[in-house]
């Protein structure tokens, strides 16, 4: 069943007629030409497909592109505006990333996160030191090794280059 | 997947009018689990009412000093929130223990309480399984069931419920608001999901069309001091072998009142009243606590391959509640 949908993708606007059963996913690749996130396992379980929509990360092969007509998307590929992302470029300083397939969805999440982090939203870690911050956590919520890796749980590496992407992320959120 | 059609409803009312006159209609929130057991081919409506448009996204204080959660609100921000946070900080803990933040940010408060089990066999069209097709069999009884029901099973389905949040606002004896064809109604979330007896197939009470709308959390002062322990068998991102949501209210050295719930365990979330019975009234020992934890567990009976989970069970309700009451968390 079609059905007319307008996507915003990394700052510019795509009208396009999809099926209903269309993800984002999909859409964005196979219809938009942007292959920068990847589909993994296609069921919400790896986090390759991982793109911000409307600001919040998201995985896009469980989102329906007419659920979000109208909707704003910012891909790994999008992040990149003026000289590669802070994010992008620590992924290549510390070699974060051995065969690169989960890389776009793990370089979106490691931005998202790092914003969550810096409005005290909440992770299970998080819980171990409840405090006056913001939302009621810490006041400034570290980001250690430990922040990092639940809050980046959502993103498989089948590399396991998972012990460079902590130090990339790491030395971005303290800088 | 199957074709469907996609209609975004205007009001709650207009969208339960679209549900109750298609028999094979789904309502459609963050879409999490839905797309993925469409995809799976087991989950086919030919019609999805887009309902992230007209339940509420708001947390609002109550007269009665209770919180209101509006259906529409998403789990990050549902665990993110200072009201709840502060209040029940049990529930902020057992939506960040679930899901990943991608899976987060997309999920409703409604559409968690309403996922399906993730019952390898139940995922599986290619196998028997009665919550999926009644009168088929349960593959779980003699198959892969480690993560599946030790309390309330039924000789047709073992299924677990999978939620993280449901297990914490049983505990807080929440309230969900739905509203029906028929109007609308509050069913206690204790009363909201069922155990399988000889009709899997319906998880919970809702009939169909009728749409959660709110969850309505009571005051419970001494819930500002609750703690949702999960055991998994990763430090993140799985679902719980057993979980536990407690509150414990400790004056003078006895227990003036407690709550309890556990997850994991049974086709509901399954709040511990045996246990919490025996807690009422007695010092907080780490041997009356074993001893309502074993009470609590008595009637347990193990799948094959999860005889473990009886007493993890009752030692993560024993090791929390002893955190709780020492604080020493």
């Amino acid at each position: 069943m079609d059905t007319e949908v307008t996507l915003r993708v990394d700052g510019v606007e795509h009208q396009l007629t999809v099926d209903t059963r269309t993800t984002l996913l999909d859409a964005l690749r196979e219809r938009l030409g942007n292959t920068s996130p990847k589909k993994g396992c296609d069921h919400g379980q790896c986090g390759a497909c991982t793109v911000l929509l409307d600001g919040q990360r998201v995985n896009s092969c469980l989102a329906l592109a007419v659920a979000h007509d109208g909707g704003e998307i910012v891909t790994a590929a999008g992040l990149a505006t003026d000289g590669l992302h802070p994010v992008q470029r620590a992924f290549i300083d510390h070699d974060a990333f051995q065969c690169g397939y989960c890389t776009p969805g793990q370089i979106v999440s490691a931005v998202a996160m790092l914003a969550e982090a810096a409005a005290g939203r909440p992770s299970t870690v998080t819980f171990d030191t409840p405090g006056d911050g913001p939302n009621g956590g810490p006041v400034d919520l570290a980001v250690d090794p430990d922040e990092i890796r639940e809050r980046m749980s959502g993103n498989l590496c089948r590399c396991a280059a998972y012990a460079n992407m902590v130090p990339a992320i790491q030395e971005v959120a303290g800088s | 997947m199957r074709p469907f059609r996609y209609e975004r409803a205007i009001d709650p009312a207009g969208a339960v009018a679209l549900l109750a006159g298609s028999p094979r209609a789904a309502y459609l929130g963050g879409g999490t689990n839905l797309v993925d057991l469409m995809k799976l081919d087991v989950a086919r409506p030919d019609l999805l009412v887009d309902i992230r448009g007209v339940t509420s996204r708001s947390i609002e204080e109550l007269p009665d000093g209770g919180v209101r959660v509006g259906a529409g609100v998403s789990n990050s921000d549902l665990a993110a929130d200072p009201l709840i946070r502060r209040r029940y900080p049990v529930i902020a803990q057992a939506v960040v223990s679930g899901a990943s933040t991608q899976l987060r940010n997309l999920a409703t408060v409604g559409g968690n309480l309403l996922q399906r089990t993730r019952c390898l066999y139940f995922q599986d069209v290619t196998t028997p399984c009665n919550k999926r097709e009644p009168g088929t069999g349960c593959s779980a009884i003699e198959g892969h069931n480690r993560d599946l029901a030790i309390l309330g099973a039924s000789p047709d389905c073992v299924a677990t419920h999978p939620s993280d949040l449901a297990v914490a606002l049983v505990a807080m004896d929440a309230t969900v608001q739905t509203l029906g064809p028929d109007g609308g109604r509050r069913i206690p979330l204790t009363e909201l999901h069922r155990l399988p007896g000889a009709e899997p197939q319906a998880d919970n009470v809702l009939t169909h069309g009728e749409l959660i709308t709110a969850v309505d959390l009571p005051p419970l002062p001494f819930a500002t001091r609750s703690w949702y322990r999960k055991v998994r068998d990763r430090a993140s991102y799985a679902f719980a072998l057993v979980s536990v949501a407690a509150a414990i209210d400790v004056a003078d050295g006895l227990v003036r009142d407690v709550r309890i719930a556990l997850g994991g365990v049974a086709h509901k979330p399954w709040r511990a009243t045996r246990a919490e019975d025996l807690l009422r009234g007695g010092p907080v020992t780490e041997e009356r606590l074993r001893r309502a934890a074993a009470a609590e567990l008595a009637d347990a009976r193990p799948q094959s391959d999860n005889a473990f989970k009886i007493p993890l069970a009752r030692h993560v309700v024993v090791r929390t509640l002893l955190d709780l009451a020492s604080d020493a968390r």
